[in-house]
């Protein structure tokens, strides 16, 4: 079977490996090149600590033991041009201010139900695994399975493999779908046509247009974040510790920005520092307000950041679907057209579960977990209830304006 | 005119206006921290990479390319444990 992959993030990424090793010849298509849009402006989690029981938290679970399998199979056999993925199963560490501490273990509970992990920490524990952590703080949930990659490493490991087993990259930008019959066979880059017997739409924020070059509905849009990064220093911080509310801000469907703090050290000695939410388009307008909420909220967690220099701040734009749910599978109308979008924030953690959630949607291989609350074709995404509420919708973004895939 | 500081315990010595990393590259040495694993240095010598930061009289990351040595300086890797 030949199959084009549209986005070379890490959800294209790791479609195109699955899709290839279950035997596909894939052609992967992206306009700004490997990890060159949304998964490289985020920080790489890989986390269950912030999923509320629900197929998102089934999905995780299955995806944290998958990339503990693939970091593995990747890391230990690099071929040409393949990057480490920087693997580390670090934990998370949720902290609670006053009041929170009941909430956060209330929910803890309800995880512990579907099988994830954590342990209360008191204030001594608290202090013993993170130290700098602010003395106001006093109660923590430590969750063992949290981790991360380095997501623009992790995207471009995973493509190097599945290049090096007979993919193809091609940077490009995909003008059109080509539609035979009902049935998609192929798109149209500005090189020209590339003809598949399916197509996969990894377009991220962008794959509600991507959608519609195939005349077809996907209700994806573009929730904005920012983060910050300080110079490097020697580490204060050891595991990702993020405030209790973060959940919330997840969960949220709310457009107005919303900031929660998550802070992690890197390898390379920097601190990173998030997170914002906010549905403003596709605009780099207006940061200032986010990054200087971020910074205030840190320094309330972690003091000692009161005192360090920032090196510099980014900001990307995560696929936002309406329901909080990945959409993953075959499109509701036009045969042959398969997507694998709407992760949010969540999709470097999510991508080898998705990526064998699609091998099993267009080859038959096995299914990791039931994929029906995933698949696309379901109300939510078709737009109904999603356009009026901004005006987006799956509507191309004027200020974009550049056509499509991310 | 010559500046002595010391690198981890270590005297060094260095002319008059040279910078920290003068000093260290004058006496041989190539990196001076440790990050991901790596050996790290001078990278772009111009204060932006923060590549090549040390701690100098216990004020932590100071970029070693920008910081004229100063006589007594006491001055300490820094790594990612």
């Amino acid at each position: 079977m030949k199959v084009v992959v549209i986005g070379a993030g890490a959800i294209g990424a790791a479609c195109t490996l699955a899709l290839a090793e279950a035997g596909a010849e894939v052609v992967v298509i992206d306009r700004a090149g490997v990890a060159g849009e949304t998964s490289s402006r985020c920080e790489g989690n890989i986390l269950v600590s912030d999923k509320e029981p629900g197929p998102e938290a089934e999905l995780a679970i299955e995806a944290n033991r998958a990339w503990r399998t693939l970091a593995e199979r990747l890391d230990a056999e690099r071929v040409p041009g393949q990057p480490a993925t920087e693997f580390e199963a670090k934990g998370g560490i949720v902290v609670a201010f006053g009041a929170g501490a009941e909430a956060l273990r209330s929910f803890a509970l309800s995880q512990h139900a579907i099988g994830i992990r954590s342990d209360a920490l008191d204030a001594r524990a608290l202090r013993k695994a993170e130290p700098h952590l602010s003395p106001e703080i006093a109660f923590g949930m430590h969750y063992p399975d949290d981790a991360q990659v380095q997501p623009s490493l992790a995207t471009q490991a995973m493509l190097a493999r599945a290049v090096h087993l007979g993919a193809r990259l091609v940077v490009d930008e995909v003008v059109a779908g080509v539609v035979v019959a009902g049935r998609a066979s192929g798109v149209r880059t500005r090189a020209g046509a590339i003809e598949a017997d399916a197509v996969v739409n990894c377009a991220g924020p962008w794959s509600g247009e991507a959608a519609a070059l195939f005349g077809s509905i996907l209700d994806i849009r573009p929730r904005r974040g920012t983060i910050l990064v300080t110079a490097a220093m020697p580490q204060r911080v050891f595991h990702k510790v993020y405030d209790a509310d973060y959940v919330g801000a997840v969960g949220s469907g709310d457009a107005a920005l919303q900031t929660s703090t998550v802070v992690e050290s890197t390898p390379s000695g920097t601190v990173l520092i998030g997170s914002s939410r906010e549905r403003v388009g596709f605009s780099d307008e207006g940061l200032l307000a986010p990054l200087s909420e971020i910074a205030a909220k840190a320094q309330r967690v972690f003091p000692f950041l009161r005192d360090t220099m920032l090196l510099r701040t980014y900001h990307g734009f995560r696929p936002y679907a309406p329901d909080h749910l990945p959409a993953i599978g075959a499109d509701a109308t036009v045969a042959g057209l398969f997507h694998a979008a709407g992760h949010e924030g969540a999709g470097i953690g999510l991508a080898p579960t998705t990526g064998a959630l699609i091998a099993h949607a267009l080859l038959g291989t096995p299914a990791p977990l039931d994929p029906t609350p995933f698949l696309p074709a379901r109300a939510t995404l078709q737009g109904a209830d999603g356009r009026g509420a901004d005006g987006r919708g799956a509507q191309p973004d004027a200020r974009h304006g550049k056509g499509v895939a991310a | 005119m010559s500046v002595r500081i010391t690198v981890d315990g270590v005297d060094l010595e260095g002319r008059d206006g040279q910078t920290i990393a003068g000093v260290l590259l004058g006496a041989g040495r190539r990196t001076w921290r440790t990050a991901a694993g790596q050996e790290r240095g001078i990278f772009c010598g111009m204060g932006i990479c923060q590549d090549c930061v040390l701690t100098v009289n216990g004020v932590e990351g100071v970029r070693a390319c920008q910081r004229a040595a100063c006589d007594g300086d006491v001055v300490e890797r820094e790594a990612r444990a």
